[in-house]
């Protein structure tokens, strides 16, 4: 359960963004979690819900948007995307263990906010 | 109440413990400390493992282990017995290090004299992928007695690691352990990671785990650098 330490350090980037924004109320939080990112959506919904109790992000939703895993194979230099992780297979020549381009995604990408 | 705003932030979530991680790294980088981390279940061995390399690497280096549990200081006093400097970080509740924890543990450490740091980081196989601790190598451990398939299940930490330690190989025959299916698994994620079969208790394929990890760790390149 390291998703209540990551809900802690969302919570804590969302505010000092925020503060940049006259403290605006922050509705929405985005967020962008990588399939290989090693968190899972469900448990970090529920520990931001938790862990942001008391603090002015209590009434804020969370929005988490999957970041599928893209993978760059040495072997034959084509770009794919993978759906059976954690094999890191490339689609057109089935090579394993591509580099991975995208999918370690664990970040804040916008809020909605009002003033 | 107006309509919202929306603001573009694009921040890593985990920004405040890479920023940590990166600053430990430039400041054993400075000292010249090499940072091993082990990462595994409970109960694959990390202690017993890294008591065995405290005292051998500790004839030619100057040695120095961190190690992470929920509680208790109980191996920390065990590797003590290797003569090594040895800090207990107790997490209470967390379920793994993070980098913050270990610049804390290392406060009033004279890193000018180490040469090599191992932080052994709390049982547990999922969490502790996340978090950067400024390591120059991350190992992970899975035994002969848990499980051929345990790679397949957790293949974050494999992916994060940068050498796969496959330990207790005294009891791989009792335990009818197949050695290929676990060490096909293990391409199966990482075709070119490398791999090293011990048993802390005889021994067996140690002498070649330390001359990788030192190898690697003095190379001009550490092994983290390419993966």
């Amino acid at each position: 359960m390291h998703e209540l330490s990551i809900a802690l350090s969302i919570i804590d980037g969302v505010l000092e963004e925020a503060e940049r924004h006259e403290r605006a109320l922050v509705q929405t939080v985005h967020l962008r979690v990588g399939r290989l990112s090693g968190v899972d959506k469900e448990a970090l919904s529920f520990s931001f819900r938790v862990a942001s109790q008391d603090t002015p992000l209590a009434d804020s939703r969370l929005e988490i948007e999957d970041v599928e895993v893209l993978i760059h194979c040495s072997a034959c230099d084509a770009e794919s995307t993978i759906t059976d992780a954690p094999l890191l297979i490339c689609a057109r020549c089935g090579s394993v263990g591509g580099r991975v381009l995208q999918g370690g995604e664990l970040e804040i990408s916008k809020l909605e906010i009002v003033a | 109440m107006s309509e919202p705003r929306i603001v573009e932030v694009r921040r890593k979530i985990l920004k405040e413990n890479d920023v940590i991680a990166r600053r430990l790294r430039e400041s054993f980088d400075h000292t010249g400390v090499h940072v091993v981390s082990l990462v595994s279940s409970p109960g694959t061995g990390k202690t017993t493992l890294l008591e065995r390399l405290l005292t051998s690497l500790g004839a030619a280096y100057r040695v120095a282990a961190l190690v992470g549990d929920l509680a208790t200081e109980n191996d920390a006093v065990r590797l003590a017995r290797s003569g090594a400097p040895v800090k207990q970080i107790s997490t209470g509740t967390v379920c793994h290090l993070d980098a913050a924890m270990v610049a804390r543990a290392l406060e009033g450490w004279n890193l000018n004299e180490l040469d090599l740091l191992f932080i052994e980081n709390v049982g547990n196989l999922v969490c502790p992928a996340s978090f950067d601790l400024g390591e120059d190598l991350r190992v992970v451990l899975v035994s002969t007695t848990e499980g051929e398939d345990k790679p397949l299940k957790y293949p974050t930490i494999f992916n994060t690691a940068d050498v796969a330690v496959v330990t207790k190989y005294d009891l791989a025959k009792a335990v009818e352990f197949d050695r290929e299916l676990m060490l096909g698994n293990i391409r199966a994620l990482r075709p070119q990671m490398p791999v090293f079969e011990v048993s802390a208790r005889t021994g067996l394929g140690l002498p070649a785990l330390e001359s990788f990890l030192v190898e690697a760790l003095y190379a001009e390149q550490p092994a983290s650098a390419a993966s």
